[in-house]
C-alpha cells in the first residue's frame, strides 16, 4: 500500500511575464517503509517538489495524497531536514529539539519530553554538545541536530532536501552512513532529494531522476536491489552497483546533452582566409 | 558504524528556564564586549595616541582660553580708560591681574577653572548630603511617629546637589527609554508583521520622526498640564520623561519593524513545519530573531534620549543636568561658566558610557560569531 501518492502534479509560478513552469505531470507512489531518492540537476525543481509534499507550498494542478488524504498544509506527520539546517540560532541543540517535541507531543509531561529529547540527541551522537548553540557547532553537527529534530517528531514520512549538500565529502560520507543506521532501526518512509548519484544509490531502495526543467518530469525509476546494510568500500566492486550507476549517469548525461542541444544555435562563421605572409625585403633571414 | 558507548550524565540537566544562569551568561557576554580585544602592544600604541590627543586638546583649550581671556581683559581696561582715564585703567588692570574675583573678565574658563568648579560642586554635594542626613536623623522620631499613624512622612525639600541632578537625569532617561520601549517595540512588531498596519502607521512615523524635541516638549506640556489637574504627579518630571520617550522612540520603532519584517525565511519554514500558533510564532521565532535589530534601535534611542534630555530638562525645569546648565547660565556668577563646562564633560562622559553599555548588550545578543 502506498503511503504517499503524487498524481499528475504540476507547479508553476505566476508573474508579470506570464507563468514560469517548474514541474509538470509528476506521478510518484511511495510504499510504506520505502526509501526513495530523487536525483536531478540543480535548479530542476527538486526543492519545489519537496516543499509541496511538506505542505509549505501547494501544487498548481494535481493532488498529493498522504495515506489517502490530500495534503493541505504542513503537518506533524511529515518532517523536513533542510539543506541549510534551519536551526534557530538563539536556542541550544537541546532547546531546538525540545521545541519540536513540545509542539508534537503537547500532552507529555516534562520528564517524558526530556527523556525523548535526550534519547534523540544520543541517537545522533551529540550528547556532549547538547547545550551548545548552533554557532558553536560544525556543519555536520548542525545537520545531525537537524536530523534529530526531524526524527523527534516521529513522522510517517521523512523528507530530506539535499540534507548533506553543504557538507564536505568526508563528513558527508559519515553522515550518510549514520542516517542510514538511524533509518534502518524503524524503517520510516523516507524521501531523499539529492544531486549526488552515489549518495542516492548508497542510501535508497529506488532512485528516480528528475528531468531538468522547465516543465520538469520524473524519469524512469531505477530499482536498487543491493542488500542492506550496504558497505561503501565493497559497493565499489559490486556489479549491480556498477551497472546501476553507469546506467543512471548515462541517462542523466544524455538528458544534460539533450538539454544543451535544445538550446543550440547554428553559428555561421564568416568566410575569411588568413592573409598570406608578405615578403619582407628587409631583415630577411639568411 | 559508530560503536562506543555514550555516557549520559547521571543527573540529567533539567530543561527548566534558569533566570540566574541566563543573567550570569549575559553579564559575562556583556563584560566580554567591554573588554579590550587587542594585544597589549596594540593597546599601548592606542593609549599613546589617545593620551597625545588629550594633551593636544587641553593645550588648545588652555591657550585658546588664555587668548580669549586677554581680549576680554583688554576690553575691560579700555572701557575703564574711556570712563575715568588712565588712572581708572591702571586700577582695573591691577585688579584683574591680582586675581580678584570681583573684576575677573567673564570669558571661556580655562581647564584649571573647570577642574576647580568640579571640586567645588563636589564639596557642595558633601555639604548638602550632610544637611540632608542631618534632617533625616533629626526628624527620625517624628517620621516614625507619622508613619505609625499612617500619615505622610517629612521629606527633605532642600536644594539638590550636582550629583543628585545627574542621578535625576539618568533616572529620567532610564524611565524615558523604558516608556519608549513599551510604546515602540509592540507597535514595531505589529508594523513589521502586517502590511496594512504598516500603511496605517507609516505616515505617522514619517511625519513625526523629524519633529524637534522642543516641539514635542510643547505638545506634551499642553497635554500634561491638563492631565495634572486631576492627577497628582511631579509635573516637570512627567513632562520631561514623556517628551524624551516621544523624541527617542522612533529609532526603536523603525528598527523593530524592519527586524520583524526581515526574519530569515528558514525560521519561518521551521515555524510552518512545526505548525506553531500565532503567539508562539511571534514569541519563539520572530521576536528572538529580531532581537539584535531591536537592540540596535534601542542603542540609538538611548543616545538620542540622553542628548534630547538636556534640552527638555532645561525647558521643563525638571531638576536635572539640563536645568542645572540653564540655571548656571542665568546665575552669571564668576564660576558659572566653569560649572557649565564641567557639566558639559559630565554629560558627555555619561552619554559615552551609556552608549558603550548598549553596544555591549547589542553584541551579546548577536547570533553570529
Amino acid at each position: 500500500m502506498s503511503i504517499l501518492s503524487i498524481n499528475n502534479v504540476s507547479k508553476w509560478f505566476e508573474n508579470a511575464n506570464g507563468r514560469t513552469e517548474v514541474l509538470k505531470d509528476i506521478n510518484l507512489e511511495i510504499a510504506e517503509g520505502e526509501f526513495v531518492a530523487i536525483v536531478g540537476f540543480t535548479g530542476s525543481g527538486k526543492s519545489t517538489l519537496i516543499n509541496m509534499i511538506a505542505g509549505l507550498t501547494s501544487p498548481s494542478a494535481g493532488e498529493i495524497l498522504l495515506k489517502g488524504k490530500p495534503i493541505t498544509g504542513p503537518g506533524h506527520d511529515r518532517s523536513v531536514i533542510f539543506q541549510n539546517y534551519s536551526l534557530l540560532p538563539w536556542l541550544t541543540v537541546y532547546e531546538n529539539i525540545m521545541m519540536a517535541v513540545n509542539e508534537v507531543y503537547p500532552t507529555w509531561d516534562n520528564h517524558q519530553k526530556d527523556q525523548h529529547v535526550l534519547s534523540m540527541i544520543e541517537m545522533v551522537n551529540l550528547s556532549h554538545a547538547k547545550s551548545k548553540l548552533p554557532k558553536e557547532l560544525s556543519g555536520g553537527m548542525r545537520q545531525r541536530t537537524s536530523v534529530a529534530r526531524a526524527l523527534s517528531m516521529n513522522p510517517d514520512l521523512l523528507l530530506m532536501d539535499e540534507p548533506l549538500g553543504a557538507l564536505d565529502a568526508l563528513t558527508r560520507g559519515n553522515l550518510q552512513e549514520e542516517i542510514l543506521n538511524i533509518w534502518s532501526k524503524d524503517k520510516k518512509t523516507a524521501l531523499l532529494i539529492t544531486n549526488d548519484v552515489d549518495e542516492g544509490i548508497f542510501m535508497a531502495d529506488r532512485i528516480i531522476p528528475l528531468n531538468p526543467g522547465p516543465n520538469a518530469t520524473l524519469g524512469p525509476e531505477f530499482v536498487i536491489d543491493i542488500e542492506r546494510p550496504r558497505d561503501k568500500t565493497s559497493l565499489n566492486d559490486n556489479d549491480a552497483y556498477k551497472k546501476l550507476r553507469n546506467g543512471l549517469i548515462e541517462y542523466l548525461m544524455d538528458l544534460g546533452a539533450q538539454n544543451k542541444s535544445g538550446h543550440k544555435e547554428e553559428l555561421l562563421l564568416p568566410d575569411i582566409q588568413p592573409n598570406p605572409p608578405k615578403r619582407k625585403f628587409f631583415f630577411r633571414r639568411a | 558504524m559508530k560503536t562506543g558507548t555514550i555516557d549520559l550524565p547521571k543527573n540529567n540537566e533539567k530543561s527548566t528556564f534558569n533566570i540566574g544562569l541566563v543573567l550570569t551568561n549575559m553579564s559575562k557576554k556583556i563584560w566580554d564586549g567591554l573588554k579590550p580585544k587587542s594585544s597589549s602592544k596594540v593597546i599601548f600604541t592606542n593609549l599613546f595616541y589617545v593620551s597625545l590627543s588629550i594633551l593636544l586638546f587641553f593645550m588648545f583649550w588652555y591657550f585658546g582660553a588664555k587668548a580669549l581671556y586677554n581680549i576680554e581683559a583688554n576690553a575691560l581696561i579700555e572701557a575703564a580708560r574711556k570712563e575715568g582715564g588712565d588712572a581708572a585703567a591702571l586700577k582695573t588692570s591691577q585688579c584683574i591681574y591680582s586675581g580678584d574675583l570681583a573684576c575677573k573678565p567673564n570669558a571661556l574658563p580655562s581647564p584649571a577653572d573647570v577642574w576647580n568648579a568640579g571640586k567645588s560642586l563636589y564639596k557642595d554635594h558633601q555639604v548638602l548630603a550632610a544637611s540632608k542626613a542631618k534632617f533625616y536623623t533629626d526628624n527620625s522620631a517624628l517620621n516614625a511617629q507619622l508613619k505609625a499613624t499612617g500619615q505622610k512622612t517629612m521629606v527633605y525639600t532642600g536644594r539638590s546637589s550636582f550629583i543628585d541632578k545627574a542621578l535625576k537625569s539618568l533616572f529620567t532617561v532610564f524611565a524615558g527609554v523604558l516608556l519608549a520601549m513599551f510604546i515602540a517595540i509592540p507597535i514595531g512588531i505589529l508594523v513589521g508583521l502586517n502590511a496594512n498596519i504598516k500603511s496605517m502607521f507609516n505616515w505617522i512615523i514619517q511625519i513625526f520622526k523629524p519633529v524637534s524635541p522642543v516641539v514635542w516638549f510643547l505638545l506634551v506640556y499642553m497635554i500634561v498640564k491638563t492631565m495634572s489637574k486631576s492627577i497628582n504627579m511631579d509635573k516637570s518630571f512627567m513632562i520631561s520623561l514623556i517628551s524624551v520617550s516621544l523624541c527617542s522612540m522612533w529609532a526603536t520603532l523603525v528598527n523593530t519593524s524592519v527586524g520583524v519584517a526581515s526574519v530569515d525565511k528558514d525560521y519561518i519554514n521551521v515555524a510552518n513545519v512545526l505548525q506553531l500558533g500565532f503567539f508562539k510564532r511571534i514569541f519563539k521565532i520572530i521576536i528572538p530573531s529580531a532581537m539584535p535589530m531591536i537592540f540596535t534601535g534601542l542603542r540609538v534611542t538611548v543616545s538620542v534620549a540622553w542628548m534630547v534630555l538636556i534640552a527638555i530638562e532645561l525647558l521643563a525645569q525638571s531638576p536635572g543636568l539640563g536645568s542645572f546648565v540653564w540655571e548656571e547660565f542665568q546665575n552669571g556668577a564668576n564660576d558659572s561658566n566653569s560649572k557649565i563646562i564641567f557639566a558639559m564633560f559630565v554629560i558627555g562622559i555619561i552619554g559615552f558610557m551609556l552608549d558603550k553599555i548598549m553596544l555591549a548588550i547589542q553584541h551579546s545578543l548577536s547570533f553570529t560569531k
